[in-house]
């Protein structure tokens, strides 16, 4: 059983979705023991950081996200959540991976525009998560503040600055795009996210 | 490298696609859901679903319609037509579009973009512009899917709305519009190179080279079509190798 983390963030349901078409049951919730005993466990997010850290501070899925011993997979705002602290709204965040997150500054209006919305290439693919992706395949993304490089970076896309489109750390898993909407290689990496050990 | 997208359009009524034509690998050529599923293998982008359904009530389906496409498809998708209420796009993010497009009612209603973009994020929310050049050689917005003129320009229009948090543009040029003789590049240009958001080239894809003009000289993120595609003038595969030859990045 997949655990899909539920707080106030947007569109968990394309993941549910994305899941089923793969055949891996899952459920969304924010109940503490079955997030901890769930298999796996993934933390979504579309949305503001600021708001989204004061929930989950809330409701304390901050203490138990990063408590967690099972593979956990951070998307878009996850990730960014994971981070050390966001650049958006002035947002100290949960600190599994000790990486800042910033907004993207364009050089010149209309050379880049923000937010930075579509299909881009990863590459230096070095996790378990890209097994089967080959360098310069794409995947969607859709955000305005990026994760810099750093030790735990596990893919890089270059958009204005090349940043982290994944990191890794032990057991926490992160990636910047939208598997779940990044078609065959999305399911690819959901799939070896699913059948981690 | 960031890719130009191709975004096939679909107009739905009553939970079926208008104009359907059969493909061979499609049963229901009227199953917006199997149109949308045939697009995305052949390497679409995104896909944007337009309602043109007339009735309150029958914009149930809608949102059935919406679950159903999230459950089958794995790109991106925007839904829009005739929407005019926080609730409505509450419901249809719920129930899996990645996206909305607001048109009239936001222009109408102008803080109904802020008030989306605060709530939802900025990007999901599209704001569909109908512009039309008149004869004093400025491009004006339309509403009511273009039987309303405005006396707003639409770069002005546009740049409000990037101003109250609207993500994306979709500008559909009604005087190109049907004509497949290319998109409006003047007009895409100015916004595409003013504005810091993307911006979605709509109305006159008539071939191949319509599409390397909008992107390479007016700059545009993205290019929308519709008969060309429902009705097989142009494949997805062939127009996305064309694009890669001409040195337009393209997802392959």
């Amino acid at each position: 059983m997949v655990a899909i983390i539920k707080y106030n963030s947007g569109n968990v349901q394309s993941v549910q979705y994305a899941l089923q078409r793969l055949g891996a049951a899952s459920v969304v919730t924010d109940d503490e023991s079955v997030i901890r005993n769930a298999e796996k466990v993934i933390f979504p997010g579309v949305g503001h950081a600021a708001p989204a850290m004061q929930y989950l501070r809330e409701k304390g899925l901050d203490k138990l996200i990063v408590s967690l011993q099972q593979p956990v997979l951070g998307i878009c705002l996850g990730q960014q959540l994971m981070c050390n602290y966001s650049e958006e709204g002035d947002t100290d965040c949960l600190g599994i991976f000790n990486e800042q997150v910033k907004l993207f500054v364009p050089p010149a209006v209309g050379v880049f525009k923000v937010p930075h919305v579509g299909w881009n290439s990863i590459y230096n693919l070095s996790s378990i998560l890209f097994k089967g992706v080959a360098e310069n395949d794409f995947v969607y993304s859709v955000h305005s503040y990026y994760t810099a490089l750093g030790k735990n970076t596990a893919a890089t896309t270059d958009y204005i600055v090349p940043f982290s489109a994944s990191l890794q750390k032990d057991n926490f898993y992160a990636v910047q795009f939208h598997p779940e909407k990044s078609g065959l290689v999305g399911e690819t990496i959901l799939k070896n996210f699913i059948n981690l050990p | 490298m960031l890719t130009k997208r191709i975004i096939p359009c679909l107009d739905i009524k009553d939970g079926r696609t208008v104009k359907g034509i059969n493909f061979e690998s499609i049963r229901d050529a009227g199953d917006p859901v199997e149109l949308a599923i045939l697009y995305s293998q052949q390497g679409a982008d995104e896909l944007v679903f337009l309602d043109i359904t007339a009735t309150v009530e029958k914009r149930k389906t809608l949102v059935e319609l919406v679950k159903r496409i999230a459950a089958n498809i794995n790109i991106p998708f925007t839904v829009g037509g005739g929407i005019s209420a926080v609730e409505d796009v509450a419901l249809l993010l719920q129930n899996g579009a990645d996206k909305v497009s607001v048109n009239t009612a936001a222009f109408k209603n102008p803080t109904l973009i802020s008030d989306l973009s605060n709530q939802f994020g900025s990007q999901c929310i599209v704001l569909a512009i109908d512009t039309k050049k008149e004869e004093d050689g400025e491009w004006y917005v339309y509403l009511n899917g273009g039987r309303t003129k405005t006396d707003t320009k639409t770069m002005e229009w546009a740049k409000q709305a990037v101003a109250l948090g609207a993500g994306e543009i979709l500008l559909t040029s009604m005087n190109n519009d049907g004509t497949k003789n290319g998109f409006a590049l003047d007009i895409t240009k100015a916004l595409s190179t003013t504005l810091p958001i993307p911006v979605i080239a709509s109305g006159g894809a008539g071939t191949m080279e319509h599409f390397t003009a909008v992107f390479k000289d007016a700059g545009a993120d993205a290019a929308l079509a519709a008969s060309i595609f429902h009705y097989k003038e142009i494949g997805i595969p062939d127009l996305k190798n064309y694009l890669c030859q001409q040195n337009i990045p393209v997802r392959l």
